[in-house]
């Protein structure tokens, strides 16, 4: 891929082949599978396609969010605070994000006709739609991975950076927001791209839980349609153009920033 | 040495896929994995019983069929019959015009019409007007989603999607839903339970509409598998004739389901 | 709630431990079984990828990029139905009978392939962490390439790849339970049957959560060892 002129290194002969022959594959499914639902059900992908990138950027921001003490305090915590954090990372990652999804969902479901009065309070609109759950789930999984993360970008700033502050007479408040964070997020920065696209990767289980996102519309129409290759194929298009794209985005930042004593 | 790892991956893959190549001999009969009550239900010891699974079981000794049960997912049971990891469907499945364009059906075995049930303190019937403000439940892939879409959904109903019926019944059991639609055999069976008696009652029967419904259950087969179809046919017509049909649908109900 | 929360997990009937436990056994079979085809793939694509000529380079290029682009749940999807109808066709086409694949068959395959993606990854940036030089003197002892790739490159880059090889074991253990939705009975599929039959959901996905934590933990211990050895000689590294 480093070629000296990108073009040039797609122009050579066995490539053009294997591009000639993906178009095929691609020309023969089109033409070859059954489409005639998909002008019909754009409008609903375009939804979908509307649900799963909330989804994904909320999740990211508020587990990103949460990521940031996670990782401090089991650093520099005190061991009630280390200690929890650590336990929270522990359970999330060894557990899978299934099960996690279900648990909130018809776990804490399977308990509300036990508390009386649950359906006046003010939070039932919310206890009654699927997407908080999942999206709790999603942001619980994301500030656990995240926070391990984190963990490993505070402890790794270099000791004689915080020394220096501290000899230009730094309170400690000052230290963390000038020098320990940021440095620390410069660190952990490059690594967030590979996280996002296992977090885009993650967002289908929501469908699971009756959250009509992307792949809930495509099951949809796989149920209507009774087809089964060629929804799903359009379905792993999407994802490979999502995070194609999301790659791409990435890079073109990356190359913004300076790289120098990374 | 490419070669090797060649021989080596395909001496792997043989070997995971070797034990499995069997004779074509049995037939592995396809029921969806989830509770289904009263017809397919797991137990703590890992088997299945239920009406289905008699019922099952009886179609095979007649048509003397070496049958293997293989739960799988409802929502893909059409495809693993088709590309084959089953032989033959046995999944509550109604005999709908739109299935039978991909696949074929025996004769029915048992009938049972679509209602709606709903939570106790509200009063509705299952009509698109009463339903237009209300969540309604049905499980993905069923006859009850096809005419929610087509009949509610366009009147403001908001549908939920299940991948299971048992899961559209629990949120119903939460408030997450305020109706479910479904079959009334296992929407019945639902509302004897504990949690069904306590939250939730009968509101009604949709008014039927043959283009996308049916009240028949048949066997769901490939359609290439014409000689295994008259076996069944001619199977549940004998297990009707000589009383094995009754005997075990009277364990289960009260009434001829057929 | 007649039944006390202990019965409901007892190993035997009418407690459902025993059905857990055997999901549990199916779970780790696929984990085990996917993660060496992926362990096999991933040899296969690294050395394609390092020492293949162009076509082959482009190919694992393409498999890497979708199988690590694409959701695993629709990978899963995908390759489970699809997967054995091609195979049965490539049968017909051969003019012989059809195959009849197990879904612990088509479990191992999915996960392996995914598995395999990612192992390639792994494995290629370990085999480049090798010094030229320890190649170079297997050459210079006229190795064969099979011989060379078996006594000096897949030992000298061990140790480069078990953290990763690691961490490709512990997601295997977890991605077994992506197989619920196509149906196959491993611990979460079984634990949602047992949820719903006995309407403890909280219970049951409580304690299969514990399972999977056991597991992890039991497997965090085993990698602990198999590095220390896979190290010996090795000067020590701080991280």
């Amino acid at each position: 891929m480093s070629a000296p002129s990108p073009l040039r290194g797609w122009l050579r002969p066995h490539r053009l082949v294997m591009l000639a022959l993906a178009l095929g594959i691609v020309l023969w499914a089109v033409l070859a599978g059954d489409w005639a639902w998909l002008p019909k059900y754009t409008p609903l992908l375009l939804k979908g396609l509307g649900t799963t990138l909330a989804i994904l950027a909320e999740s990211v921001i508020l587990g990103a969010a949460v990521a940031l003490p996670i990782g401090l305090v089991q650093v520099t915590g005190p061991r009630w605070l280390s200690a929890p954090a650590q336990l929270f990372c522990t359970v999330i990652r060894g557990t899978p994000l299934l099960l996690q999804l279900w648990l909130l969902y018809y776990g804490i479901g399977s308990l509300f006709p036990m508390i009386p009065g649950i359906r006046g309070s003010f939070l039932w609109p919310y206890l009654r739609e699927a997407w908080p759950y999942g999206l709790a789930a999603l942001t619980i999984s994301f500030a656990a991975y995240e926070g391990e993360v984190m963990r490993g970008a505070f402890a790794g700033v270099p000791r004689g950076e915080l020394q220096a502050g501290r000899a230009f007479g730094m309170s400690p408040l000052k230290l963390f927001w000038r020098i320990w964070l940021p440095r620390a997020l410069y660190r952990a920065l490059p690594t967030l791209n590979g996280e996002m696209v296992l977090q885009l990767k993650s967002t289908p289980l929501v469908a699971t839980i009756t959250v009509v996102d992307l792949y809930g519309v495509i099951s949809r129409v796989r149920s209507a349609t009774l087809l089964t290759y060629e929804p799903l194929l359009l379905l792993a298009l999407i994802y490979l153009i999502l995070t194609a794209l999301m790659v791409a985005i990435f890079r073109f930042f990356e190359n913004r920033l300076p790289t120098r004593g990374a | 040495m490419k070669k090797q790892i060649v021989t080596l991956l395909v001496a792997g893959l043989a070997a995971v896929s070797g034990a499995t190549v069997a004779a074509a001999d049995p037939v592995k009969v396809g029921i969806a994995a989830e509770p289904y009550p009263p017809f397919t239900v797991p137990d703590a010891a890992g088997n299945w019983s239920g009406w289905e699974i008699d019922f099952m079981n009886a179609v095979c000794a007649q048509a003397k069929l070496d049958c293997v049960l293989t739960p799988v997912a409802w929502d893909g049971i059409i495809p693993a019959l088709t590309s084959g990891k089953i032989d033959m469907i046995i999944a509550s499945m109604s005999v709908t015009p739109e299935r039978k364009q991909v696949i074929d059906f025996t004769d029915g075995y048992y009938r049972s019409k679509a209602v709606v049930i709903g939570l106790k303190d509200m009063t509705f019937d299952a009509t698109p007007a009463a339903l237009a403000d209300k969540i309604l439940g049905v499980q993905v892939g069923t006859i009850h989603q096809a005419y929610a879409q087509k009949h509610f959904a366009p009147e403001g109903t908001t549908l939920r999607e299940y991948q299971t019926q048992d899961e559209a019944n629990a949120d119903l059991a939460a408030g997450r839903v305020d109706a479910v639609q479904a079959d009334e055999i296992t929407l019945r069976d639902f509302l004897a339970s504990e949690a069904g008696q306590a939250c939730c009652d009968l509101k009604g029967v949709v008014e039927s509409d043959p283009e996308i419904m049916a009240e028949d259950a048949g066997i769901g087969l490939r359609k290439e598998d014409t000689e295994l179809k008259d076996k069944l046919n001619a199977a549940i017509k004998a297990i009707r004739e000589n009383g094995t049909y009754a005997a075990f649908n009277a364990k289960y109900f009260d009434f001829d389901i057929y | 709630m007649d039944q006390t929360f202990w019965q409901l997990l007892a190993l035997a009937p009418p407690g459902w431990g025993g059905v857990l436990l055997t999901g549990l056994a199916h779970s780790l079979e696929i984990a085990v079984g996917g993660y060496l085809l992926g362990l096999i793939l991933g040899v296969g694509g690294a050395v394609g990828k390092l020492y293949g000529n162009e076509i082959v380079r482009d190919l694992m290029e393409t498999y890497t990029i979708v199988v690590r682009a694409v959701p695993e749940l629709v990978l899963i999807l995908l390759l489970y139905y699809a997967g054995t109808d091609a195979l049965n066709r490539l049968m017909a086409a051969l003019g012989r009978s059809p195959v009849d694949i197990s879904g612990l068959a088509a479990g191992i395959f999915v996960i392996g392939v995914v598995q395999g993606a990612y192992a390639t990854e792994v494995i290629r940036g370990a085999i480049k962490a090798i010094p030229a030089g320890e190649i170079e003197a297997g050459r210079a002892y006229g190795m064969p390439g099979g011989l060379l790739l078996r006594r000096v490159t897949l030992p000298a880059m061990l140790p480069h790849a078990l953290p990763g090889l690691a961490n490709l074991w512990l997601i295997a253990t977890k991605d077994t339970a992506l197989l619920a939705v196509v149906g196959f009975s491993e611990l979460t599929l079984v634990t949602r049957q047992a949820a719903g039959a006995t309407k403890h959901y909280m219970l049951f996905f409580l304690a299969a959560g514990a399972l999977y934590l056991a597991l992890t933990l039991v497997s965090n211990i085993a990698i602990a060892r198999i590095e220390k050895w896979a190290r010996r000689g090795m000067p020590q590294v701080h991280a």
